[in-house]
């Protein structure tokens, strides 16, 4: 743990912020602060890398291609209900 | 002027087929996670896009159709998921009070770093996508879906609070609680599957403010 730095923020602050920092979600200070943080703290910034990989294996659960018959299923039903198949939405 | 009216309307449909068919794969893949199974999920997004087109004249904006989208996608499931209600096992959890669980914390080792080596990578490594799958779908339903729109999908903090229509603190509060469970469910697997030792700790303490 760093504490103490000149000008650092020290660790607890950090990592009260690190869920934020990475989800892109503090402002431009608070995030400059945190990323100089991390340039100066070894354990912090292996924290952090854990969660960004973390992260990124769970984004790649999000995409799933439809198999193709079901995918052939989908583009059916869009091209039904936009022609009719459906109630469709007043055009303005 | 009904000609104009009509390309008016052809051109909406356009739009709506060009992007409801781009965004599939993100719905299909939510869905799944969602409902926890495929015959459901393949339900759920049919409903979402029936449910979209039916009320397109609601989208104020169309840069914002993924997340308009998506709060249909979740409305169809909350409506499904009240019809089945009685049979619903959810495990109740607190938002708050529980305590934090750190899988960096149950990981680090600083000193292998000078051996060069590095237990979280590995680990990470080791871990199939179908353990990220299952820990995903032990989530209880409030911590899944925001872990789901957060985590899988992107979306920003201000977006899920959106689409949930819930306060953005509420969002912080689940995301943080739900993250926290699903690294329990990674270690626990980790355990039971021998990639780690059971002797280590399990769960107390390790705050790490990510979790």
């Amino acid at each position: 743990m760093m504490a103490g730095t000149e000008g650092i923020m020290r660790c607890e602050d950090a990592l009260r912020l690190l869920a934020a920092y990475l989800d892109g979600e503090l402002d431009r200070n608070e995030h400059f602060d945190v990323e100089r943080h991390l340039e100066a703290c070894r354990s912090c910034y292996s924290r952090a890398e854990f969660h960004r990989l973390l992260h990124s294996r769970l984004a790649g659960l999000g995409r799933r291609e439809p198999d193709p018959e079901f995918g052939a299923r989908l583009a059916e039903l869009v091209r039904h209900v936009t022609r009719g198949g459906e109630s469709t939405p007043h055009p303005e | 002027m009904p000609g104009v009216m009509t390309k008016h309307f052809t051109d909406r449909a356009s739009w709506f087929e060009t992007d409801a068919e781009r965004l599939l794969p993100d719905l299909y893949g939510a869905a799944l996670r969602l409902a926890r199974n495929e015959a459901d999920a393949q339900d759920l997004v049919a409903d979402a896009v029936g449910n979209a087109w039916t009320h397109l004249a609601s989208l104020q904006d169309r840069g914002s159709f993924r997340g308009w989208v998506f709060r249909i996608l979740h409305n169809c499931f909350v409506s499904r998921c009240r019809s089945s209600r009685a049979q619903a096992t959810e495990e109740p959890y607190e938002e708050e009070g529980a305590q934090a669980f750190s899988l960096f914390e149950r990981l680090h080792q600083p000193f292998l770093l000078w051996w060069g080596s590095n237990p979280e990578q590995e680990f990470l490594d080791k871990l199939l996508r179908e353990d990220l799958e299952r820990a995903v779908d032990a989530l209880p339903e409030n911590f899944r879906v925001v872990v789901i729109l957060a985590d899988l999908q992107g979306f920003s903090y201000h977006d899920i609070a959106g689409v949930l229509e819930i306060p953005i603190g509420t969002v912080r509060s689940r995301l943080a609680r739900g993250r926290s469970l699903l690294q329990r469910a990674l270690w626990r697997h980790a355990v039971d599957a021998g990639l780690r030792s059971a002797g280590e700790p399990d769960g107390r303490g390790g705050d790490d403010g990510r979790d």
